[in-house]
Order: structure tokens, then C-alpha cells, then sequence
């Protein structure tokens, strides 16, 4: 597709999502949102912009490559285990730690962070390959 | 036990990290390693044979009868000792001989584990232990003999070996635990409390039959005899070790350990006598007419062992004492006759008859070698072959039943041994001179050590044979018939019957190899008599048999496997919905309770957009417009998440959908245009189908409102969440910490999916 406007209005648009992607990602415990909707939210921004100019250029230019964000999200999975064996707690148990932030309260943050980051990740890379492989054919 | 087991493994795996001066002497170290261990068992004779001898008993899973169980007996010392002992002198042959060969690592690795194997094996008292230790060398002696494996033919018959006796093993196991239901336990120890019961017990004839197939399939007995000559494929040390310590005894050793457990009645004396004799006639038959000197061996391998599964099928004492008494002498003829015949291959370059002939002048040590062990092999005196072969007379003429057939064929069998061992001698080594491709020289005294040292052993054991009696064959013997026993090993036995019966068996066989000698043509016209008779070659029915049953599951599988991604998904559609429909017939005794009704008014109409653009996309014209339909009902069924305050799952599937359509929207521009292919009845069909498949996916829908099967658990997880998990967002609570185990599940599904799309759609067709 070459269209102006979209060229245009792709970085703003694209930062959105990346910006609200990560909103999704941390507030998702609390409110709507999580590792898996944040990562359909990033992925959306990279076919987004890959929409606006052609595909070539934007896979080329990824700093990590999709299988490289897979990778990356199944470590942060497996990193999610090792508190609660560290604890020599029940494997996959939720340990957390309290943060004080003076006037802002406490903040609350756990291993099952580490694990939505997991999930985030991996559903990027999976998202990501499954359209650029899909779009690829000649 | 089980350290020497592990040390076994250790040495194996030390192969490939040691430094590199070492290595040209690794079959030096290995046989010291196992001439160590022959030590050791030969120190642990004393032990073995106070009673019961060493067990040594590793709980692992006891609640099903799986434990680790080692047990040093009179029976397993006797081919421990073997195995060591000519594995100690296998290996030294092995360093000369492997020198020139590429890969001798992977070869020690193999051979040096597969005589851990065989250990572990005899070692063995459970019987599922046994099986994996059998199955153990099934799979290393398929590695070995396919290990000069650009030669078609090795691989073909290391295929063919791996085939049949691992196909055995497992009949083995069937059987195994056929009779292990009737115990409730696979400790030998267990069986032999309960023999009584076992003989008495409806399974007792399926598992002897599956039990003896795994046996006689590996012992190579008629009429699963074919993979052993193709077995000659393997360099010559791991043919030495095979045929002579090895393998093929393994199915010997099975039927000895289990003879107390199983034996004593006419099916197991008739079964294994009719095959042993069979097998040894046979055998020894076919060995006279082969030409090349490993087949020639092989062929009387074949003979052996029917003679020794014939002996633990007579089932007394004295044949017992037989049996274990040509185990030696088997073990230490074969061995270095093997040894020789690899000798005699890399020195002149042939191991065909015809090229060979006149070698004492070239080799004598070997010549004294090779006729001290022929002359064990024909049984005659003064080796150990005569001790072995005069008892087994004495057994053959006492076995209770069918003792002359038994006799005659058996009588046969030696006739013919020592026609074929007469003929070897005179053919490799007299004679006129041969025409060999190479100008053989006797250089590499490692080459003649260890038939040497076989054919000493078989010679001062022969003249003094009381020193075998009592160390190891009484306490074998009484640890196969439960009975302690006295017996007297002699060389000389008196002028009787079974003198008689040897001196009709040397006359006999002479007269035969003098005729064949002779009158060359007459061999030749024998062997086509033979292929004209016997013109079903096994192997070639094996291998066909084989092709025939390829092609039948290739032809199965493409009537399956259509490659049709239509009519896949039509199958999975049709039998879900038969059987869900099925399935609501059966549980259909539930009140259909539900108001319909319109109120609020913009889900309904949202409930009809929902419906209306389902509609579309399937009447639809262009793919574009079916696709963004499908957009609008999957838009429209999330916004009905969120009126029912789902948000999680509303945003999900809006992302979800908005991805889907996007990628849809772009692969659809690389596809042809639309038209209308299929026919108007395809058409019907598929609308019936669908129908059928939608209406019992919406009585399902309705069904589980009225299914309540226990308390939901959503109100534990509502308590918990902030509790317990410090999460307002109890969905993403459940997602990341009550129920993260699914979530990495999911993700790994995802991840696999991916992976499979990737790979399909990158590969390019060959």
C-alpha cells in the first residue's frame, strides 16, 4: 500500500501501541490488560507500520528478529520458576516483594510479572512470524 | 554388580575424551579392563558356588515388581567368565586388526558396550531387566554389523539381524509378562518358588511359546537361523565375539536360567528338542557347501547352537552337564577359528575356498592353531570338542521320548561337522598352492594370541578336564537343576557305546569329506541340488515379506493420508458431530428451561448482526467481502463480552480479529481469483454438514447452562486473587499464577505452531 497519510501517521500511531502495549502489560493485574493483550498490541504496531511502508524494509529493520522474541519470551518463562525453587517453594508459586514508594503507597511486584513478560514476549515473536512467513510467498 | 555395569558404561564413554597418544592402544586398555573383570568373576568362584550364590537386590519401582536384581549363580559365573575371558582376547585381536579401519572409536564404543550388555544380561535376575539388557545387544550387534556401513550388504543384514531378534526380544517380553501375571513378580528368584503353579497355569503354553520365540530367535534356531550368516558382515572380532561368547548365546542362557521355572513338560522337551536337532542338522548340512570361510563358520555356529538348545531340551542332568561343557568348547573353537579365518582374510586377501590352499607353508603357527581347533570342532581327542562330544552321545542315547530320531539326526550333525572340519583344513591349508591376491606372510603375533591361548585352554582342559569339572560346570549344572551334584570329567570313557558311536562318526565323516574331496564335481552338483531344493531362501522370504508388507501400509496410507485438506477437515467434522450428537442422545434427560427474550434491545441487535454477517460470508462472492464479514461477527461477539463485563476477553478478541483480518487481507492478494469450482450437490453436501455440525455445536452451547457438576470454583479464585496473589485482575491472576501451568502450556502450543507454519511455508519442495 503507498499511501501519504498513513506513511505519516505511522510513527504517532506506532508509538501508541508500543506505549500502550507495555500500559497493558504492567497494569494488567490489576485492571484489563496483560502479558498476552500487550503482546497482540505490539505485534499490531510492527504489521501496522509494515502495512503503511512494505514489509521488506520493517523485518529487516528489527533489532530482534521473531524467533529471537520467542526465545526470549520462553527464558522469561523459565526465569519465572526459579523464585519460587530459589524458595524452595512449590514450583510455578507466586513469590513477591513489597516495594515502598513513599508517597505513592507500596508497590507490590511478584514473579507472575516476570512470567506475563514471558507470555508478552513469546506471543510478539509467534505473531510476528506467523505474518511474516504468511506474507512472504511468491 | 551393577559397579561393573557402570563401569562398563565409564570405559565406553572414556573412549572418545582419551588423549590422543593412548588411542592407537585402546583395544590394549579395553582388554585389560576386560581381563580385570575376568579376574574378578574368576576370584568369585568360591562364592558362586555356596548355594544360592551373590543377589544383589536395587528397589526401584517394587509396587509393580521393577527392581534392579543382580545375581552371581553357578550359570551366569560360567558365561560371565566367558564373556570376559574371550572378550579380553577379542579385544587384543581387535587393536591388530582394526588398525587400517577408519572410526575405530565408534567400534570400541559399540563392541566394548555390548560386551557390558551380555554381562548385564547373565547378570540379570529380573526378567524385565534381562529383556533390556537383550534388547541391548540386539541394538549394538545391528550397530556393529552395519559398521563398514557403505557396503550394501552389511546394512542390509544388520537390518535383517536387528529385525529378527529384536522383533524376538520383544515376543520375549510378551511372554515375560504373560507369566509374571501368573507370579505377580519378574524376580527369577519368584518364579522358581511358584514353577509349580506357572506349569499349571491356562497362560502357561502362550508364554512358553512367546518366551522360546525370543530365545530361538536370537540363538538363531530353524527357522530364524538366516540372520546369523549374513551377521558375517561384521568385521571378523565382532563375529568372533558374537558367535563364540556372545548374542547368540544369550537365547542358550535364557532357556537354561528358566529350564527349573518352565521345563519339564512334553511341550517344552519336545518343542526345544524337534528345534534344536532340526537346527543343528540343518546347520551343520548347509555348512559344507559354502565356500567363503566366515559362512563356512557361520553355518557351524548355527549347528552349535542347535546342539546346545537340543541338550537343555533333553533335560537331565547329564545333558545339562553336556551343554554347559560345549559351551566351552563352542566358545573357545569358534572364537579361534573366527580369529584365524580374519587372519587368514587380511593376510592373503581372500576368504573364498577356491582361492585358497597351501598355506602351511606360508603360516604354520596358524596351521597347528587352526587344526588343534578343527580338531575340537570334529571332536575328536585329545581336545575338549571329544570330552564334549562323547557326553553328548551318552545324553543324546539316554534322552527319555524321542531319542532316535534325536540320535540319528544328532549323529548326523557330527558326521557332517567332521566332514566340514576336514574339508577347512584341507582346502585352507594343504593342498596345492592357492592364488591369492596378496603374498601372505605370518607378521602380528597379536593376531595369534588369542586363538593360541582358545587352543591351549582347549587342549590342557581336554587332557585334565576334572579342573573344569569341579569349578564351574558342577555349580552351573546345580544351579539349573536345583540339585547339588558330584560329576567326573574324563577324557578316556571306556570302550562302549558311545565309543562306538564316535568311531562311526569320524569314519563316517572322513568318507564323506574324502568323497567330496575328491570328486569335485560332485560338491558343485550338491550345491545346486541344495539351491534347487531348498530354493526358498529364508532371507530372501524375510526381506520380501517385508517389501510385500511396506507396499501394503504404503498403499493404506495414501488411501488415508489423501492429501485432500478438504475432506480431512470434512472426517474431523463429521465423526465429532456424530459422536457429540451421540453423546446428547444419551444424556438427554435434561429440562430445557430458558426465556428468551428481546430486552435489552441492542444486544439483540447485535445478536442479529452477529448472525446475519455469519450469513454473508458464507453466500459471499469475493473472498475480501467473506473475510470482513467474518471481521464483523467476530467484532460484534466481543463487544458481547464486553456487555457481559468480560473485558479481558473482549480486548483479545479484538485484537485477535483485527490480526486475522489483516493477514487474511494480505495473503489474499497472492491468490487467484475467485470462482466457483465445486459442483451444486458438493455444495448441498457441505451446507448439510455444516448444519450438522452447527446445530449440535448450539445444543451444546445450551446443554452446558444446565450442566452443573459441582460447586464452580470461581469464587475461591475471586477470594483469593487479591489475597493470596495480589491481583485485582482475577482473569489475569488465573492466567499468570493459579493457572500459569496452562498459560506455558498455551504458549508452547503457540510457540510449536509457529514453528510448523514457518517450516511449512519455508521449505521449498524438493
Amino acid at each position: 500500500m503507498n499511501s501519504v497519510i498513513l506513511q505519516l501517521a505511522t510513527p504517532y500511531v506506532r508509538s501508541l501501541l508500543i506505549f500502550f502495549a507495555f500500559v497493558a502489560l504492567l497494569r494488567g493485574h490489576n485492571n484489563p490488560g496483560g502479558g498476552f493483550i500487550g503482546g497482540l498490541l505490539a505485534a499490531l504496531a510492527i504489521v501496522f507500520s509494515s502495512f503503511a511502508f512494505d514489509r521488506r524494509p520493517v523485518q529487516r529493520k528489527l533489532k530482534i528478529k521473531p524467533g529471537g522474541y520467542v526465545a526470549m519470551g520462553l527464558v522469561f518463562l523459565l526465569l519465572s520458576f526459579s523464585p519460587s525453587l530459589l524458595k524452595s517453594q512449590m514450583l510455578m508459586e507466586g513469590v513477591w516483594v513489597t516495594i515502598p514508594m513513599g508517597i505513592l503507597g507500596e508497590l507490590n511486584v511478584g514473579s507472575p510479572l516476570l512470567f506475563d513478560i514471558g507470555v508478552f514476549m513469546a506471543v510478539i515473536g509467534v505473531t510476528l512470524m506467523f505474518f511474516f512467513t504468511l506474507t512472504n510467498r511468491k | 554388580m551393577q559397579y561393573i555395569l557402570l563401569v562398563y558404561l565409564v570405559f565406553a564413554l572414556g573412549i572418545f575424551v582419551i588423549p590422543r597418544w593412548l588411542k592407537k592402544h585402546v583395544g590394549i586398555v579395553l582388554a585389560v579392563v576386560q581381563a580385570l573383570f575376568f579376574v574378578y568373576f574368576f576370584s568369585r568362584i568360591s562364592d558362586a558356588t555356596n548355594g544360592s550364590g551373590l543377589l544383589t537386590v536395587i528397589e526401584w519401582l517394587p509396587q509393580i515388581g521393577l527392581n534392579l536384581e543382580f545375581s552371581l549363580n553357578g550359570l551366569s559365573l560360567v558365561f560371565a567368565l566367558l564373556i570376559t575371558g574371550i572378550g579380553t582376547l577379542v579385544f587384543l585381536y581387535a587393536s591388530a586388526y582394526m588398525k587400517s579401519y577408519e572410526g575405530t572409536d565408534k567400534f570400541y564404543f559399540y563392541l566394548f558396550l555390548f560386551g557390558g550388555a551380555m554381562l548385564g544380561l547373565v547378570l540379570s535376575a529380573n526378567l524385565i531387566q534381562l529383556f533390556v539388557f537383550w534388547e541391548l545387544t540386539s541394538f549394538l550387534s545391528f550397530l556393529l554389523i552395519a559398521f563398514f556401513h557403505k557396503k550394501e550388504l552389511a546394512r542390509k543384514a544388520a537390518f535383517q539381524s536387528l529385525f529378527v531378534t529384536a522383533f524376538g526380544g520383544l515376543l520375549l517380553l510378551t511372554g515375560v509378562l504373560l507369566i509374571g501375571s501368573v507370579v505377580g513378580s519378574y524376580s527369577v528368584g519368584d518364579w522358581l518358588q511358584h514353577a509349580q503353579s506357572i506349569k499349571n497355569s491356562k497362560l502357561y503354553v502362550p508364554g512358553l511359546l512367546l518366551i522360546l520365540a525370543g530365545a530361538f530367535t536370537k540363538s538363531a534356531q530353524f527357522p530364524f537361523h538366516f540372520w546369523l550368516p549374513g551377521a558375517m558382515q561384521a568385521p571378523t572380532p565382532v563375529s568372533a565375539y558374537l558367535h563364540s561368547a556372545t548374542m547368540v548365546k544369550a537365547g542358550v542362557f535364557l532357556l537354561a536360567l528358566l529350564s527349573p521355572v518352565l521345563g519339564g513338560t512334553d511341550e517344552w522337551t519336545y518343542i526345544i528338542t524337534l528345534v534344536g536337532v532340526t537346527t543343528m542338522f540343518l546347520g551343520a548340512y548347509f555348512s559344507i557347501t559354502q565356500t567363503d570361510l566366515k559362512a563356512i563358520l557361520a553355518y557351524t555356529t548355527i549347528s552349535s547352537l542347535g546342539m546346545l538348545v537340543l541338550l537343555i531340551g533333553i533335560d537331565t542332568t547329564l545333558s545339562i552337564k553336556a551343554a554347559i561343557l560345549f559351551l566351552f568348547v563352542h566358545a573357545f573353537y569358534k572364537a579361534a577359528l573366527f580369529m584365524v579365518a580374519g587372519f587368514i582374510d587380511k593376510k592373503t586377501g581372500t576368504r573364498e575356498l577356491s582361492k585358497l590352499g597351501g598355506l602351511y607353508k606360508h603360516m604354520p603357527i596358524t596351521f597347528v592353531i587352526s587344526v588343534l581347533a578343527l580338531l575340537s570342532m570334529a571332536g575328536l581327542p585329545p581336545t575338549l570338542g571329544f570330552l564334549g562330544k562323547e557326553l553328548i552321545y551318552e545324553a543324546k542315547m539316554q534322552s527319555p521320548g524321542i531319542s532316535s530320531l534325536v540320535l540319528i539326526l544328532g549323529v548326523g550333525g557330527n558326521i557332517l561337522m567332521v566332514a566340514v572340519s576336514m574339508y577347512f583344513m584341507v582346502k585352507v591349508f594343504l593342498g596345492k598352492q592357492g592364488n591369492y591376491p596378496k603374498q601372505p606372510n605370518e607378521k602380528g603375533h597379536l593376531f595369534l594370541l588369542g586363538p593360541g591361548v582358545l587352543t591351549l585352554l582347549s587342549l590342557l582342559l581336554g587332557l585334565s578336564p576334572a579342573v573344569l569339572g569341579h569349578a564351574l560346570v558342577e555349580p552351573a549344572i546345580s544351579s539349573i537343576r536345583k540339585e547339588i551334584i558330584d560329576i567326573e570329567l574324563k577324557l578316556w570313557h571306556g570302550f562302549n557305546d558311545v565309543f562306538l558311536l564316535s568311531l562311526l562318526t569320524v569314519m563316517m565323516g572322513m568318507a564323506i569329506f574324502i568323497i567330496v574331496y575328491k570328486r569335485k564335481q560332485l560338491l558343485v552338483k550338491w550345491r545346486s541340488i541344495n539351491s534347487y531344493i531348498f530354493s526358498i531362501k529364508f532371507a530372501d522370504i524375510f526381506s520380501k515379506s517385508l517389501e510385500g508388507f511396506l507396499n501394503f501400509s504404503e498403499r493404506n496410507t495414501k488411501r488415508l493420508q489423501h492429501g485432500y485438506h478438504r475432506y480431512y477437515i470434512l472426517t474431523v467434522v463429521l465423526f465429532a458431530s456424530v459422536l457429540l450428537w451421540f453423546q446428547v442422545y444419551v444424556t438427554r434427560n435434561w429440562v430445557f428451561d430458558i426465556q428468551f427474550s428481546l430486552t435489552p434491545l441492542y444486544i439483540s441487535g447485535l445478536v442479529a448482526i452477529v448472525a446475519c454477517s455469519a450469513l454473508y460470508a458464507a453466500i459471499a462472492k469475493s473472498r475480501l467481502a467473506t473475510i470482513i464479514s467474518m471481521g464483523v461477527t467476530g467484532y460484534g461477539i466481543s463487544l458481547i463480552y464486553l456487555y457481559y463485563s468480560a473485558v479481558d476477553l473482549a480486548i483479545t478478541q479484538i485484537l485477535v480479529e483485527t490480526l486475522i483480518v489483516v493477514m487474511f487481507v494480505l495473503v489474499l492478494q497472492r491468490m487467484p481469483h475467485f470462482s466457483t469450482l465445486s459442483s451444486k450437490l458438493t455444495r448441498v453436501r457441505d451446507l448439510i454438514i455444516a448444519a450438522f455440525f452447527g446445530s449440535v455445536m448450539t445444543v451444546l452451547a445450551i446443554k452446558a447452562l444446565h450442566v452443573e457438576l459441582s460447586e464452580p470454583i470461581s469464587n475461591l479464585m475471586l477470594e483469593n486473587s487479591f489475597v493470596k496473589a495480589h491481583g485485582k485482575n482475577v482473569v489475569n491472576v488465573i492466567l499468570v499464577d493459579f493457572r500459569a501451568l496452562d498459560t506455558l502450556g498455551e504458549v508452547t502450543v503457540l510457540v510449536i505452531a509457529a514453528m510448523g507454519v514457518f517450516i511449512l511455508l519455508k521449505t521449498k519442495k524438493a
